[in-house]
């Protein structure tokens, strides 16, 4: 919530700054200029978490999220906040230890994704959680930057 | 998410396969120090036509037991079918311990009867005399209860040739995954395909009495847990909850299975009472509890649970609810499978910084790593308790091993092509 009103503020800053940069003569110029850039700031927040980037690594038997991940996963949850959609949180697990406990370990991590995203005032109802656990490898390897590649949440 | 029909579904018709259609190829790696030397005289067809070698096939069970060596037949002198074509000196001389004699003849309506002899070399006598009969069909069910005989007699232990063990493998073809769950013999002849689809499928878990499956798949584009009829292949779907539906295990009285849902937040252990459909909440913890299986006297269960900070094996009453932990040494003790004599544990260790199989006695708490390869994971002990299968990695391909419970006896059972894991020994058909 807050982190929306402050993506609206930036939008309303740059509005006042592109304003004055045209040089309105009049107050009519002024608002057509207002109503152009509340355009703009909503694709700018679509913009921001489409550039922010849908995967979030973790590390071994860890469901903590990252310090990196946490700025990508503002800038969705404003974009989601914005315009509504249903989303689906995969969680996925390195192919290291056993099938069933990568199970829970790859819904462990998307239900943390899922909590600093309501947390951050997205609808619980808008997120489907599922768990693929080891089964759906994104780099096939067995080593550790393979690995490091597979402990992940997806959003989609 | 894939709907029902849009999601490749194929359930074989569960005709006889040959062996041509097998995945699974096998090598002994490492065998028994000193193996008993056997020698399995071909069996005389007397004019009767079968696909099978029954000799090569009782040979292969013996030596994938890693406790017998068998002779080659070019080394034999001579092809005896009965004990009194036996000349005993000949086979003393080659260093032959114990010898295998048997011939096939017809019965009138149309089944075959095999009648064979165990005979000591040393001893210079028949050990034991039997016939098993069968349709040319079931060459390969005769030529594994002749082999569960002979193992019987010799080792005092009872033979689990005729048994059946569910895998699943996983084929990339176009950069997408088609799974298959199969069956096949222990040497992984007769494969059966169960089911195939497009998306994942894992956890088989066989009913006490060998007819039924139940295991996990992502079919309807989340996981729920399905039962299925291994004769008929009618199949039913059993959950359908929100969150996972995972790791089904078939109580010892067929009537239950204790499964995983997180369905209320978190995973917990649930017990589904087959007839009544009724679902009871076993765990009651915010960590992961998973992967549960039953005690022989169907009143525990044994689970992997992080909630003392990392995965290990504890003990769950079924009717208290009371949890003991079990393991303590290692930083990774999960997915544990129970030996017949109710006392002994495989499960995944992880030591220094590889996953291995490791046994753990439950009497006195001491854990031997079994495996020296890496990535193990998915242990299931022989209905006998003499071996165990396990899945691995060989370079980046899954592959099932087995060893034995005192680590003397290795083979790998690798896929013909891509990801073979997930086994699931079965019990004693018979």
């Amino acid at each position: 919530m807050k982190n929306s009103k402050k993506f609206a503020l930036t939008a309303v800053l740059l509005s006042l700054l592109v304003g004055c940069s045209t040089a309105p003569t009049d107050d009519t110029t002024v608002i057509e200029d207002t109503t152009v850039q509340t355009v703009q700031a909503d694709t700018t927040i679509e913009d921001a978490a489409a550039a922010a980037g849908s995967v979030f690594y973790f590390d071994f038997d860890k469901a903590v999220l990252k310090v990196e991940s946490r700025a990508a996963l503002l800038a969705h949850s404003s974009a989601l906040m914005a315009s509504p959609r249903s989303v689906r949180l995969e969680g996925h697990a390195d192919e290291r230890g056993t099938r069933e406990y990568n199970m829970a370990l790859g819904e462990r991590r998307a239900n943390a994704v899922k909590e600093f995203m309501v947390l951050q005032g997205v609808s619980s109802g808008l997120i489907e959680v599922i768990s693929y656990g080891e089964e759906r490898a994104a780099s096939y390897g067995s080593n550790d930057s393979a690995w490091e590649m597979n402990r992940r949440v997806e959003l989609k | 998410m894939l709907s029902w029909k849009k999601s490749l579904l194929l359930i074989a018709l569960l005709l006889a396969s040959g062996s041509a259609w097998s995945e699974l190829v096998i090598r002994v790696t490492q065998g028994n120090d000193k193996p008993t030397i056997i020698a399995v005289s071909p069996i005389a067809l007397n004019g009767i036509q079968i696909e099978e070698d029954i000799g090569r096939i009782i040979e292969g069970d013996l030596t994938r037991s890693g406790l017998f060596s068998a002779m080659p037949r070019r080394d034999m002198l001579a092809f005896p079918a009965t004990a009194i074509d036996v000349y005993f000196r000949d086979w003393r001389i080659l260093g032959t311990e114990y010898l295998v004699v048997g011939s096939l003849i017809a019965i009138d309506d149309g089944s075959y009867q095999l009648d064979f002899s165990l005979l000591s070399v040393t001893g210079q006598k028949a050990v034991f005399e039997h016939s098993v009969r069968g349709t040319k069909v079931q060459m390969r069910d005769l030529a594994h209860l002749m082999s569960d005989k002979i193992y019987q007699e010799i080792t005092g232990i009872r033979g689990a040739f005729s048994t059946r063990i569910a895998y699943v493998t996983a084929n990339r073809v176009k950069g997408k995954f088609i799974y298959r769950l199969n069956v096949s013999d222990t040497d992984g002849a007769r494969e059966k395909l169960m089911l195939e689809s497009r998306e994942p499928i894992m956890s088989p878990s066989w009913s006490p009495n060998g007819k039924d499956l139940a295991y996990v798949s992502f079919e309807t584009g989340r996981p729920a847990i399905f039962r299925q009829n291994l004769v008929t292949a009618e199949r039913q779907q059993l959950t359908n909850f929100s969150g996972l539906n995972g790791a089904p295990s078939w109580s010892p009285d067929g009537e239950k299975l204790a499964l995983v849902l997180s369905k209320d937040g978190n995973p917990e252990i649930y017990m589904l009472d087959l007839a009544s459909n009724r679902f009871t909440r076993l765990t009651r913890h915010f960590a992961i509890d998973t992967e549960p299986t039953w005690m022989p006297d169907g009143k525990h269960l044994l689970f992997t649970s992080d909630r003392g900070g990392s995965p290990q094996i504890y003990k769950l009453n079924v009717v208290s609810k009371k949890v003991q932990r079990l393991t303590f040494r290692g930083n990774y003790n999960a997915r544990a499978s129970l030996a017949p004599d109710g006392r002994t544990l495989a499960l995944v260790h992880r030591g220094t910084d590889v996953f291995h199989i490791a046994s753990f006695d439950l009497i006195t708490g001491r854990l031997i790593e079994l495996t020296e390869t890496r990535l193990d994971e998915s242990p299931t002990v022989a209905p006998n308790g003499a071996m165990l299968i396990y899945a691995t990695k060989q370079g980046d391909r899954g592959v099932l091993a087995a060893v034995s419970l005192d680590a003397g006896v290795r083979y790998v059972l690798p896929a013909r092509s891509g990801d073979v894991r997930e086994p699931a020994w079965s019990p004693f058909l018979r």
